[in-house]
């Protein structure tokens, strides 16, 4: 799975523009993730890849037929579905074994035929991982899956996603405005300018797996990468002198 | 276990009591009273047994049942319809909003008189009669469903390529339920009201064309009777219909 992205320009529905000469690619089993200051456009170019929205002008080429694990900022889980036929869903084959193992391996066993109102917010969120993982998917597009949970919660939730993709090796797109979790996370970051946005660097990461937003390679990583570039969250491309 | 029942047999005496006392009080005050205006409730069932027994009343009931019923359905068809696609389209809204409030606000006496005196004082013209009073409320209401739709859940059908049935049936229609259930009841409720005019206005069966007559000879006896019957009905369809299917899709509510 290749996926290639080159969107020449895409205009908001006031006629701002929100991205122009924006191209990337990323190859099979790669975890890329997305940083770019808010409003640069992020959660729009995870549309456009998924195919939710089609007025841009540009190509994104995915091979025919790839299977797509979405998530975004809030759980969107069906409310009146249980969390199993929350599942089914998007999996209608999927057996009741393969659920409650699935279930299990997430620490929700107990919670099949609960409603999501009766969830913790962290806990639809693990429904909502499982979800996007039912499918199998070769590409999956995360639109800050994380925000808003407490740091724990958070925490759990990236190795969970961690686990995941070791195992099932997916293509990976992960918005984000957060640096370490960029880092800690990803094997490639993509830095976005404020919009229009375009990219103004891709670093590829390398780091030793097994680590979190907290290890100290990460947060060295993240402090180095931004005396080299000071304005780089605010999506500056300017870079410091050299010394 | 014991505790589990009880709440359930609670409420239903909750229900059934406020009935018995009002028996009770009708029957204490005919029997002060002794008015031909206030026949006592025993005078009341055993007219209502004795039409029972004839036929006349499940004959009456029926014709009355049935025009609710095929009234019901297509009042609903029209009207969720209506209100679905002017709760979609802006345009759509503003051509036919004029048409939906005065729908709203002509009595339903007027529409009826003129669909018989248009349409002729057949079948066709009372089931007519009672649609029209009728759905501009559904529309209403489906309209407020149809705005209210939350399309970042649209967009997860969408993300994970839903085929256009799941969609609908999983997604989509489940967001109306609330507002479906709100059309079904207060329409219900109208239904009865307007068929029972209709009838009385232009048929010659039913429990509308049966008060009439009862009217006409000041029989009070069965005027309550028939009423009665109908009421029984009315709770009947309301406890085990409505009610438990209501409960069941709102069971993710709680």
């Amino acid at each position: 799975m290749t996926l290639h992205v080159a969107i020449h320009n895409k205009q908001w529905d006031d006629a701002r523009c929100a991205i122009r000469g924006l191209q990337f690619d990323v190859a099979a089993g790669e975890f890329v993730a997305i940083v770019g200051p808010s409003g640069a456009g992020k959660s729009t170019l995870l549309k456009i890849i998924g195919g939710l929205d089609t007025r841009y002008d540009g190509q994104v080429t995915l091979p025919a037929a790839t299977r797509l694990g979405t998530m975004f900022q809030e759980p969107r889980l069906m409310p009146w579905l249980t969390v199993q036929q929350n599942l089914r869903l998007v999996r209608p084959d999927a057996t009741r074994e393969h659920l409650h193992a699935l279930l299990g391996s997430v620490g929700l066993q107990a919670y099949a035929d609960h409603f999501p109102n009766q969830l913790s917010g962290g806990m639809q969120r693990r429904v909502a991982l499982l979800r996007a993982f039912m499918v199998e998917p070769q590409l999956l597009l995360l639109d800050e899956p994380f925000q808003s949970l407490d740091a724990p919660t958070a925490a759990q939730l990236r190795t969970l996603l961690q686990d995941l993709c070791r195992h099932r090796q997916p293509s990976v797109l992960f918005v984000t405005h957060s640096l370490p979790e960029a880092l800690a996370l990803a094997s490639r970051v993509l830095f976005l300018s404020a919009g229009p946005s375009r990219v103004i660097l891709d670093w590829r990461v390398d780091l030793p797996a097994g680590r979190c937003i907290e290890s100290p390679a990460v947060l060295d990583l993240a402090a180095q990468l931004l005396v080299r570039h000071p304005a780089l969250l605010s999506g500056g491309v300017q870079t410091a002198p050299t010394a | 276990m014991s505790e589990a029942i009880r709440p359930h047999h609670g409420s239903a005496w909750v229900r059934i009591a406020p009935l018995l006392l009002l028996a009770v009080l009708w029957q204490v005050a005919a029997m002060r009273l002794h008015s031909r205006t206030l026949p006592a409730p025993s005078a009341v069932l055993q007219v209502l047994w004795a039409e029972v027994v004839s036929g006349e009343l499940l004959f009456h009931l029926g014709k009355t049942l049935f025009r609710v019923a095929v009234s019901f359905v297509l009042a609903m068809l029209v009207g969720v319809s209506l209100g679905i696609l002017m709760g979609r389209s802006r345009r759509l809204d503003r051509l036919l909003d004029s048409f939906l409030i005065f729908g709203l606000n002509v009595p339903a006496l007027v529409t009826t008189i003129l669909c018989y005196i248009w349409f002729g004082l057949s079948e066709t013209a009372a089931i007519l009669a009672v649609v029209v009073n009728k759905v501009p409320m559904v529309a209403v209401t489906l309209r407020e469903g149809a705005r209210a739709v939350d399309h970042s859940l649209l967009e997860v059908a969408s993300a994970y390529r839903l085929s256009a049935r799941t969609r609908f049936f999983k997604v989509y229609l489940p967001q109306f339920y609330p507002y479906l259930f709100s059309a079904a009841r207060n329409g219900l409720a109208l239904i009865w009201k307007i068929v029972l005019v209709v009838e009385l206005l232009g048929r010659s069966d039913g429990v509308g064309f049966q008060i009439g007559n009862f009217f006409h000879f000041f029989d009070i006896t069965s005027i309550l009777a028939y009423t009665l019957a109908f009421s029984a009905l009315i709770l009947l369809l309301e406890g085990l219909v409505l009610r438990p299917l209501e409960n069941r899709l709102n069971r993710w509510r709680t």
